[in-house]
């Protein structure tokens, strides 16, 4: 089998703005392995769900191209194509019908691309949303009648529900707490293992990424700046940039203000001390 | 005259659906002193954003919502404000910086629209391009460098973050009394959000200004809060100074969340269940914080 799913070559997207260019992504190429996740890190606005968006075809490149499973993606997708690719969008509500209610938004997407048994479908949903812990009753809410964390397990477990073979998650686990952060990510990890996915992780929270990737591409003003195994990412990066992050992730322990420092503390742009040296104090 | 700045007495919530009753808040009790940073931390669909929206008055306006407790905002009964002073407040004297910000924004109008109407509700006069001038310092200030192009966009046309610091922005410029930002840093990455939670800390020290802070990043919690709510199932479970509760948390839910955080030394994600009847234990609140003032 083909060990690269996706390889994205010499993309580049632009947006027009008025008399203004906004290049959300500049000339990035990468290859994702079957069966890998892939955290995607970096700076706020450097391009992250354009790319997202790109993969999925809601927007088209304006140079470049995306090969999946060694075929050019074309600009209308098939159901097929549709279902093996999969996206966790940033705002979960946005990408729910605000007018159905959770259960019946999943039964759609099972009915649109016919998987499993008809009979079948609700209760395979019901499982499905059970084990990202939302509640029977939760199941029949409209999107408008749950927590921030709520919604996007749905989302999650909407994807999961489609039996695709690359899934996209776009910030997945940031309105959760960490407890069902980690029951979720479990779940994925799982999930992953079993059904062989593949998984593009994009998130900022980098003691998630340390944790479940494999590994992690960092972007900067629409570049990919890094590339590397997760381990080598925590403990030598190649970038200073990538430094920078590390050396401003809030932690929780001593034992990781001792690593975050020992990586950031070369002058780079790392800030974690910005707030009156708290630190200090504990 | 030593009142804080809000006051949250017994507060319960409930939905009424066709069903019956569904009770979300248990009598949650929490005050914030003025100038303080208080955290609400818990449990993903525990009733933190409920309590936000209560306090703003805008859950009132719910026909499904039961509603009960003492809310009291400078020592004024906010349950016998009439939807006009509610709204009155809003914006001015109490701001908030929504959990989902793309949502939030109007994706009607452009970014600058949006911005001048909150700037005119301190300054009712204000000339437009004064606005534009102003909202464009705001952006600078969280890190945006292209404040103008961002002014110019619809919400849809900027990344989640961007958004997210429009917000942060906005909830900021009219120097409220008590600011309640509702994960407002879920979007950035961690340079951005060190830097807009440095400036939220200046101008919450230059106005006194009280904060309700919600997240579930624990790590920028104890960076910020100077005091720690935790809550679970509508309940809160666990209070204290924040070094006090993270160096020694006692109730099981509290020490179940701290042993989750994922490490940045390693290690994978951990297995802890995110249910447990001792979660239900009874509250431990920590000496020589709260209350007093
Ligand atoms: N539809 C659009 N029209 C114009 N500009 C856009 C559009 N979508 C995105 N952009 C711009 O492209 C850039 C990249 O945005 P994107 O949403 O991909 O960033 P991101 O890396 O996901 O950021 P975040 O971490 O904040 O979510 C931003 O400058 C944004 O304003
Ligand atoms: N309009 C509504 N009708 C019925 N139930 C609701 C409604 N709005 C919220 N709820 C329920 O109230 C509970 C508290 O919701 P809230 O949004 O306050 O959670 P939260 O603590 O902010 O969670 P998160 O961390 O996931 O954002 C949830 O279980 C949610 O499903
Ligand atoms: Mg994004
Ligand atoms: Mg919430």
């Amino acid at each position: 089998m083909n060990k690269v799913i996706l390889s994205l070559q010499n993309i580049t997207k632009t947006f027009a703005l008025g008399a203004h260019e906004v290049r959300a992504i500049d000339d990035v190429s990468l290859d994702i392995h079957r069966g890998e996740c892939l955290a995607i890190v970096g700076e706020s606005g450097s391009g992250k769900s354009t790319l997202a968006n790109m993969i999925l075809g809601i927007f088209e490149p304006t140079s470049g191209e995306i090969l999946f499973n060694n075929s050019v993606l074309p600009a209308v997708r098939d159901l097929p194509l549709r279902r093996a690719i999969q996206l966790v969008q940033q705002n979960p509500l946005s990408s729910l019908n605000p007018r159905r209610k959770i259960a019946a938004s999943l039964r759609l997407a099972l009915d649109v691309h016919s998987i499993g048994d008809k009979n079948e479908r609700q209760q395979k949903i019901g499982e499905l949303l059970e084990e990202v812990g939302l509640t029977a009753e939760q199941q029949n809410r409209f999107p408008s009648a749950l927590s921030g964390g709520q919604r996007q397990r749905v989302a999650i477990a909407r994807a999961l529900a489609c039996q695709s073979e690359l899934l996209v998650l776009d910030e997945p686990t940031s309105a959760l707490d960490v407890l069902v952060q980690a029951r979720v990510l479990n779940l994925l990890n799982e999930l992953r293992a079993k059904r062989q996915l593949t998984y593009i992780f994009i998130t900022h929270d980098l003691s998630v990424v340390r944790n479940i990737a494999d590994r992690v591409a960092v972007f900067r003003h629409g570049k990919l700046v890094e590339l590397n195994k997760v381990e080598k990412i925590f403990s030598s990066p190649d970038h200073a940039y990538t430094r920078g992050l590390i050396a401003a992730i809030p932690v929780v322990t001593q034992d990781e203000v001792l690593l975050r420092d020992s990586l950031g503390n070369d002058g780079s742009t790392g800030n974690h001390n910005l707030l009156g040296n708290k630190e200090e104090t504990r | 005259m030593n009142q804080p700045t809000l006051n949250i007495e017994n507060l319960q919530l409930g939905f009424k659906s066709h069903v019956g009753m569904s009770k979300v808040l248990h009598g949650i009790s929490l005050n914030i002193r003025k100038g303080e940073r208080v955290a609400l931390v818990g449990e993903s669909g525990s009733g933190k954003s409920v309590t936000a929206r209560i306090i703003l008055g805008l859950l009132q306006t719910l026909p499904t919502a039961r509603i009960s407790g003492v809310l009291e905002f400078e020592g004024r009964d906010l349950t016998k404000l009439s939807a006009k002073q509610r709204h009155a407040l809003r914006g001015t004297e109490m701001s908030m910086i929504f959990q989902d910000p793309t949502s939030a924004l109007n994706p009607v109008y452009t970014i600058a629209v949006q911005f001048t109407e909150v700037l005119r509700r301190r300054q009712p006069k204000l000339k437009k391009l004064l606005a534009f001038e102003q909202a464009a310092a705001a952006l600078r200030q969280v890190a945006i460098d292209e404040p103008e192009r961002v002014l110019n966009s619809y919400s849809f046309q900027l990344s989640g973050g961007m958004n997210q610091r429009v917000m942060i922005a906005m909830a900021l410029i009219n120097n409220p009394t008590l600011l309640i930002a509702d994960e407002p840093g879920t979007a950035l990455d961690v340079s951005v959000q060190a830097q807009t939670l440095d400036l939220m800390h200046k101008l919450v020290q230059e106005h006194q200004t009280s904060v309700l802070f919600i997240s579930h990043n624990l790590g920028v919690v104890r960076d910020f809060a100077d005091r720690v709510y935790v809550i679970y199932k509508g309940r809160i479970v666990e209070e204290g100074a924040t070094q006090l509760l993270f160096s020694n948390p006692q109730h099981p839910y509290t020490q179940a969340l701290m042993s989750a955080v994922p490490r940045i030394t390693g290690g994978g994600i951990p297995n802890i269940p995110d249910v447990s009847d001792r979660y239900s234990d009874p509250a431990y609140i920590h000496p020589a914080s709260g209350g007093e003032l």
